[in-house]
C-alpha cells in the first residue's frame, strides 16, 4: 500500500513538472498574447496542483496535509482570477487573438476578431 | 562558502545598477536587490548545521542561530520603507523635471544655474 | 536555487523595460524567501515573501505608471561603473576568506549572546518562537525604533505626495469593464485573506508570523479590496484619515505597554511586573506589543498605498487615467 503511494506521488511529481516545462516553453514560443496566457494558465491551474498533490501524498495524513489543501483552494481560486483581469485588461486595451491558421502578419488582411 | 560567494556577486550586480544606469526608478530597485543580497549574507552566517528553524520543539537540540533572523527582519521592513520613500521622491522628481533620467535633470539643474548667473 | 538567482540579477541588470525590471525584482525577492526557507530562517523568509515580493512590487509598479516604462540607454561607458564594481568585489571577497565554514557551530556569531538565546528564551519569555521571542523583548527597544523608522517612511510619503484623490475614482471599473468573476472571487478571498492575518499575527508566538507579517497580509485584504472594487468604496471603508490615525495608535500603543512597566515599578519596556509571575508578564507583553506593531504596519502600509494609488499623471485634466 505504502508503494502505491510512493509511485502516485512520483507520478505526480513527474507530471507536474513536465506540464510546468510545457508552460513554460509555450510562454516563450506561441505567437499571440492570449495563446501564451493559456499555455501560462496551465502551469497554475494543473501542474502546481499537481505537485501539491504529490507533496500530501508523501506525508502522512495530519495537520499539514489540510493545510495544504487550504493552499491548494487559494491557488485554484487566485491564479485563474488573475488570468482572466489579465484577459479582461488586454481585451480593453485593444489586443486581439489571433484566429485560424494564418501567420501574424497576414492579421490585417484577414482580421477576424472573437 | 559559495552562499557567500553568490551573495557577493549579487550585491556587485547590484551596485553595478546604482552606480552606471541613469534611470532613478531602476536605481532604486538597483538598491533593493543590493539590500536582498546582505540579507542572504547574513542569514547565511546564521545557519548551523544540522540545526533547524529557531522554534523550540520536542525533540530537537541544535537550533539555527535566530540573532541574525531578528535583524534581518529588522532590516527587510526598515528597506522597503525606504523604497517607498525612494519611489514617491522620483515621483515627485519627475512632476518637477519633467524627467527621471539623471542626465537630464543633472542638465537641466546646470542650465538653471547658468541662467541664474547670467541675470544676476 | 543559486543559478536562478544569478539568472534573475543578470536579466534584471540588462533590461530596459523598467516593467520587466520590477517583475524580476519580485522573482528576485521570491527566490530569496524559498532560499531563506533553506537556510532554515522561516521568519525572514515569511517576511521577506509578503514585504518584499509583495508590497515592493507594488510600489514599483504604482511608480512605473507616472514616471515611464523604459529608460533612456546610457550615453556613458561601462567601464568605469564595472572598475568600481570589480574592485568592490575584490575587496569583499578577499575580506571573506577568513569567514568561518558555512554552517560550522563554533563561529564566533554563535557563541557570545545566541546560545543564552536559544537556551534560556523559552524559559524567560514564555514564548516557543525565539525569533519572536528576541525581536520583541531581549531587543525590544531596536523593535520601537524600527517601528518608529516605518511610522516616518510613510509619513514621508505622504507629505510628498498628498493623500487626496485627485479626478476620477473608479478606476477599476472604468478600468476592464465588467467585473464580476474579480468580484465575486474578491468578496471570498479578502475575508480569507483578513482572517489570515489575524492568524499570523497571534500565532506568531508559536510559529513563524508576528507583527510586521501580519499588518502587511492585513493591508493586503484591504489593497485587494482598493484595487477591484474602485478608490471611492475603498475610501469609504478604510477612510484615509483613519489609516493615517492607526499608524500613530499602534507606536502609542507600543510605547504605553513600556511606560506601563516604567509605572509598575521596573524599567522602560520591562514586560515582567504585567502579570502575576515574570514570565506570563513577558508572554503577555510580548503580544500586546505584536498587536501594537501589527497596527502601525497595517496603517503605515495603507497610507503609502492610498498616498501612490491617488496620483494621476500630470498631463491629465483632472481625467481618470485607464
Amino acid at each position: 500500500m505504502a508503494i502505491v503511494i510512493e509511485v502516485l506521488s512520483w507520478i505526480c511529481f513527474l507530471l507536474g513538472g513536465f506540464l510546468c516545462l510545457t508552460g513554460a516553453v509555450g510562454l516563450l514560443r506561441l505567437p499571440d498574447f492570449f495563446s501564451r496566457l493559456h499555455a501560462n494558465s496551465i502551469t497554475e491551474t494543473l501542474a502546481a496542483p499537481l505537485l501539491l498533490c504529490g507533496v500530501m501524498l508523501q506525508i502522512e495524513l495530519s495537520l499539514d496535509t489540510v493545510k495544504l489543501l487550504m493552499v491548494l483552494a487559494f491557488l485554484l481560486s487566485t491564479n485563474p482570477t488573475a488570468t482572466h483581469a489579465l484577459v479582461k485588461g488586454a481585451l480593453v486595451d485593444g489586443e486581439v487573438p489571433v484566429a485560424g491558421d494564418e501567420p501574424p502578419d497576414e492579421k490585417e488582411e484577414e482580421s477576424s476578431n472573437t | 562558502m559559495h552562499n557567500y560567494l553568490l551573495s557577493v556577486f549579487l550585491m556587485m550586480g547590484s551596485l553595478y545598477v546604482v552606480i552606471a544606469h541613469g534611470n532613478l526608478v531602476k536605481k532604486v530597485i538597483g538598491l533593493g536587490m543590493f539590500s536582498t543580497a546582505v540579507f542572504i549574507f547574513y542569514i547565511a552566517m546564521g545557519k548551523i548545521a544540522g540545526g533547524s528553524a529557531p522554534i523550540v520543539e520536542e525533540g530537537v537540540t541544535v537550533y539555527s542561530n535566530p540573532v541574525p533572523h531578528v535583524l534581518m527582519l529588522t532590516a527587510i521592513v526598515v528597506g522597503v520603507a525606504s523604497t517607498a520613500v525612494g519611489l514617491s521622491l522620483a515621483i515627485r522628481i519627475k512632476a518637477a523635471y519633467g524627467t527621471v533620467e539623471e542626465d537630464e535633470i543633472t542638465a537641466q539643474d546646470n542650465r538653471a544655474e547658468e541662467q541664474m548667473e547670467a541675470d544676476s | 536555487m543559486l543559478a536562478l538567482l544569478v539568472v534573475t540579477v543578470i536579466a534584471a541588470v540588462r533590461s530596459e523595460d523598467l516593467f520587466a525590471a520590477a517583475v524580476l525584482f519580485g522573482i528576485y525577492s521570491f527566490l530569496t524567501a524559498v532560499l531563506f526557507m533553506d537556510l532554515d530562517a522561516v521568519d525572514v523568509a515569511f517576511t521577506e515573501a509578503s514585504v518584499g515580493a509583495g508590497v515592493s512590487t507594488v510600489l514599483l509598479l504604482s511608480t512605473l505608471r507616472l514616471t515611464g516604462r523604459f529608460q533612456r540607454k546610457s550615453r556613458r561607458s561601462p567601464v568605469l561603473p564595472l572598475l568600481v564594481v570589480a574592485m568592490t568585489g575584490a575587496a569583499l571577497v578577499y575580506g571573506m576568506l577568513d569567514v568561518p565554514r558555512f554552517g560550522d557551530p563554533l563561529a564566533p556569531a554563535h557563541t557570545h549572546v545566541a546560545p543564552r538565546y536559544v537556551q534560556e528564551g523559552m524559559n524567560e519569555t514564555g514564548v516557543p518562537n525565539m525569533v519572536t521571542g528576541i525581536l520583541a523583548s531581549y531587543r525590544g527597544y531596536d523593535t520601537l525604533g524600527e517601528t518608529i523608522v516605518v511610522f516616518t517612511a510613510a509619513l514621508a510619503v505622504m507629505m510628498l505626495l498628498g493623500t487626496r484623490v485627485r479626478g476620477g475614482s473608479s478606476r477599476g471599473r472604468e478600468a476592464i469593464g465588467d467585473l464580476l468573476v474579480l468580484r465575486v472571487v474578491g468578496k471570498v478571498l479578502i475575508s480569507f485573506i483578513l482572517l489570515f492575518a489575524l492568524y499570523v499575527q497571534f500565532h506568531g508566538d508559536y510559529g513563524a508570523g508576528g507583527g510586521f507579517q501580519a499588518g502587511v497580509i492585513f493591508a493586503t485584504g484591504f489593497i485587494v479590496y482598493d484595487l477591484v472594487f474602485g478608490e471611492a468604496d475603498g475610501r469609504r471603508v478604510m477612510p484615509h484619515v483613519q489609516a493615517e490615525r492607526l499608524i500613530a495608535l499602534g507606536i502609542l500603543f507600543y510605547i504605553g505597554v513600556g511606560v506601563v512597566g516604567m509605572l509598575l515599578g521596573s524599567n522602560f519596556l520591562d514586560y515582567s511586573p504585567l502579570a502575576h509571575d515574570p514570565v506570563h508578564g513577558q508572554h503577555l507583553g510580548i503580544l500586546l506589543v505584536e498587536f501594537g506593531i501589527g497596527v502601525a504596519v497595517f496603517g503605515a502600509v495603507m497610507s503609502i498605498f492610498n498616498a501612490f494609488s491617488g496620483l494621476r499623471l500630470p498631463t491629465d485634466n483632472g481625467q481618470a487615467d485607464a
